[in-house]
């Protein structure tokens, strides 16, 4: 999960815009995902619902966030910002009906949105090619150009991200398709092995020989930005703020039992009452 | 034409919707309004009209807030109700869309999640099921789920409930479908006073708003008493039954109540506005008084907003749409819905009588 954490810190260094996505950061994210108070969403969310104002992610609902993404993008336009949004989803999300929605109506109103198909080949258990007539996804925007870029190779990603910025907010080309091939270790979630319906030496093999950190290092290496020397320390650094940032999560408080109330509705415009389970369990707010 | 430029209370608001759907008078709201000259002159408007001026002055305050659906801009509008909208304000803030409701219903809620004020406006809420997620899911829940950072000041409007020979799959009630979700906030509106105030109120409001108007009032200069935003109102006080109803059948429950008065009946009627959050208190008050308690509402009978209250000397009566989709043929359409010689009879039976 660090290692891709690292990657899309990277893809997130070269621009400073929204996105919505399915990954996260540090610190109250950690507790968010324990359900505590000092969580980015007060622990009302959980994994799949970290914001920040510049980063709406997930999405519990897989598609739903692309046109929402798009809309992002709508106001930015109206506003006369110098920004643009990028809308991620997985290779899963890619044949749903409300991406092709979001796609039309970006391309019809010149929207800025980056639409990124982060393909891992598997949409939860299942392969790209069993759910996808065209896996090709970046051709799949019709209209909208679309890229495939290596999402393995750190230096590419970075590269890809920052030719989309300057597509869509430099040169006001309007929405743009950016496919990043990947590959996901892990299972969908905690609950899947991951080893149902692939092998175990696939697994192997595409972290033995793709994996992304390891290709940024002997990148360093090669082109002698840094020995393997000078890059340990930062590696033990990141774990140990890591193993930091997660002891503090887990000694942090749970929300009060109020908090269950709070937030329905926006500060201020609550209504008297919200009934609770039985007619004896409520809150009551004036 | 003539009969709906009276100034009447409740006949045109149903004169006026006894015709096809599609046959939209264009110029329905030209020579209806009129100006006051004398204290005793009222100025009234239509429906439509009163929707149209909350969206333009609220438009005209607020540069964030703009309208976006289907053929809300060069069309008029399918119901005219956001007619010269584009012509006043231009096609940035009133965009026309594809037919593409999930598409369009997630860009509103993007929209309203960077600070803009989108009034995105459904055909009719039977065509806002295929955005019903974005609606419930990223509009209804995120404040929630964000713990707080993330408002989504959106309004969806439109018509909803029984139209005229639509037929099944454009005539569902969704009040309480909506009204169910935690999170939004929904008005279902009768007078063109709660039309205009409560349209006003919904696009300054920092929550989603899902704000169901009626394709058959928008023609009618409906006649309501303007009181406090969110709440219930009495349109008609009375001691002997309460009837509490919203949008279009507290039209009915109020021409049932002249006809129970005819009989010596005192009916109280309640126009219900607020779905969610539901006005308890208004209800109770009312039923403390009368003993009686009366629900009208256009939805299917499992969904009603029946309640238990201790003040009762009869049952609750629960008067709903039949739990069948809407038939095409007139005659059982007629059957499908609540209507005034209905409401009529029950109210009556809540009072032990027969006749």
């Amino acid at each position: 999960m660090r290692r891709m954490e690292m990657a899309a810190d990277a893809l997130y260094k070269a621009k400073a815009i929204r996105g919505f996505c399915h990954i996260g950061y540090w610190a109250s994210v950690i507790a968010e995902l324990l359900g505590r108070k000092g969580g980015m969403s007060q622990g009302k969310g959980g994994s799949m619902h970290i914001f920040t104002p510049s980063f709406f992610g997930g999405n519990g609902i897989v598609g739903a966030q692309v046109p929402v993404g798009a809309g992002a993008a709508f106001a930015q336009q109206y506003k006369g910002e110098k920004n643009c949004t990028f809308a991620m989803y997985g290779d899963g999300a890619s044949d749903q009906g409300q991406v092709f929605e979001a796609y039309n109506m970006a391309k019809l109103w010149n929207l800025p949105t980056i639409f990124v198909s982060e393909n891992n080949k598997y949409g939860m258990g299942t392969l790209a090619e069993r759910c996808s007539s065209d896996t090709a996804y970046f051709t799949r925007g019709d209209k909208i150009p679309g890229l495939q870029v290596n999402g393995m190779d750190i230096i590419a990603a970075k590269q890809a991200v920052a030719y989309a910025r300057k597509w869509a907010v430099d040169d006001q080309n309007g929405p743009l398709v950016l496919e990043f091939v990947t590959y996901r270790y892990g299972g969908h979630s905690m609950s899947d092995p991951g080893t149902t319906y692939r092998t175990r030496e696939e697994v192997q093999r595409m972290r033995s020989t793709q994996d992304p950190i390891r290709g940024l290092q002997r990148y360093l290496e090669e082109w002698g930005v840094a020995t393997e020397q000078e890059l340990k320390p930062i590696d033990k650094e990141a774990k140990a703020t890591v193993d930091k940032v997660v002891e503090e999560a887990k000694a942090s408080p749970e929300p009060p039992v109020e908090d269950l109330w709070k937030d329905v509705y926006y500060k201020g415009t609550e209504p008297k009452f919200l009934r609770g389970r039985e007619r004896e369990e409520g809150h009551r707010f004036y | 034409m003539v009969s709906r430029l009276l100034l009447s209370r409740f006949a045109p608001a149903l004169a006026s919707a006894r015709r096809p759907a599609a046959a939209v008078p264009r110029h329905a709201f030209m020579g209806i309004r009129r100006y006051a000259t004398a204290d005793t002159e009222q100025h009234t408007m239509t429906v439509r009209e009163a929707l149209n001026l909350a969206m333009e002055e609220e438009m005209t305050r607020d540069e964030n807030v703009f309208i976006i659906g289907e053929e809300v801009a060069r069309y008029n509008g399918a119901y005219k109700v956001t007619k010269g909208l584009m012509d006043k304000f231009g096609e940035k803030r009133v965009v026309d869309t594809p037919i593409t409701e999930m598409g369009f219903a997630g860009i509103a809620v993007g929209a309203a999640f960077q600070g803009l004020r989108p009034i995105c406006e459904f055909m009719t809420f039977n065509f806002a099921m295929q955005a019903i997620d974005q609606i419930v899911n990223s509009a209804g829940k995120t404040y929630y789920m964000s713990g707080g950072n993330v408002p989504c000041p959106v309004v969806f409007r439109g018509p909803n409930g029984a139209a005229s020979g639509v037929g099944a799959q454009h005539s569902q009630d969704y009040a309480a479908w909506y009204g169910s979700v935690p999170g939004l906030k929904v008005v279902s509106p009768w007078s063109a006073e709660d039309c205009k105030g409560l349209l006003k109120a919904a696009i300054r409001d920092p929550n989603p708003v899902v704000f169901l108007e009626n394709e058959m009032l928008y023609g009618g200069h409906v006649v309501g008493l303007l009181a406090s935003y969110w709440q219930g109102q009495v349109e008609k006080e009375g001691s002997d039954i309460t009837i509490v109803a919203h949008s279009k059948m507290v039209t009915h429950s109020m021409e049932a109540a002249e006809e129970l008065a005819k009989e010596g009946i005192k009916a109280e009627v309640i126009n219900l506005r607020s779905i969610r959050p539901l006005d308890i208190d208004t209800i109770i008050k009312s039923v403390k008084k009368t003993n009686r308690l009366m629900i009208v509402e256009g939805g299917f009978p499992i969904s009603s907003r029946a309640r238990q209250f201790d003040y009762l000397d009869a049952p609750v009566e629960r008067v709903t749409g039949a739990d069948v989709p809407t038939p095409y043929a007139t005659n059982l359409e007629a059957l499908a819905f609540p209507d005034t010689p209905l409401i009529t009879k029950v109210a009556k039976r809540a009072l032990y009588r027969t006749n």
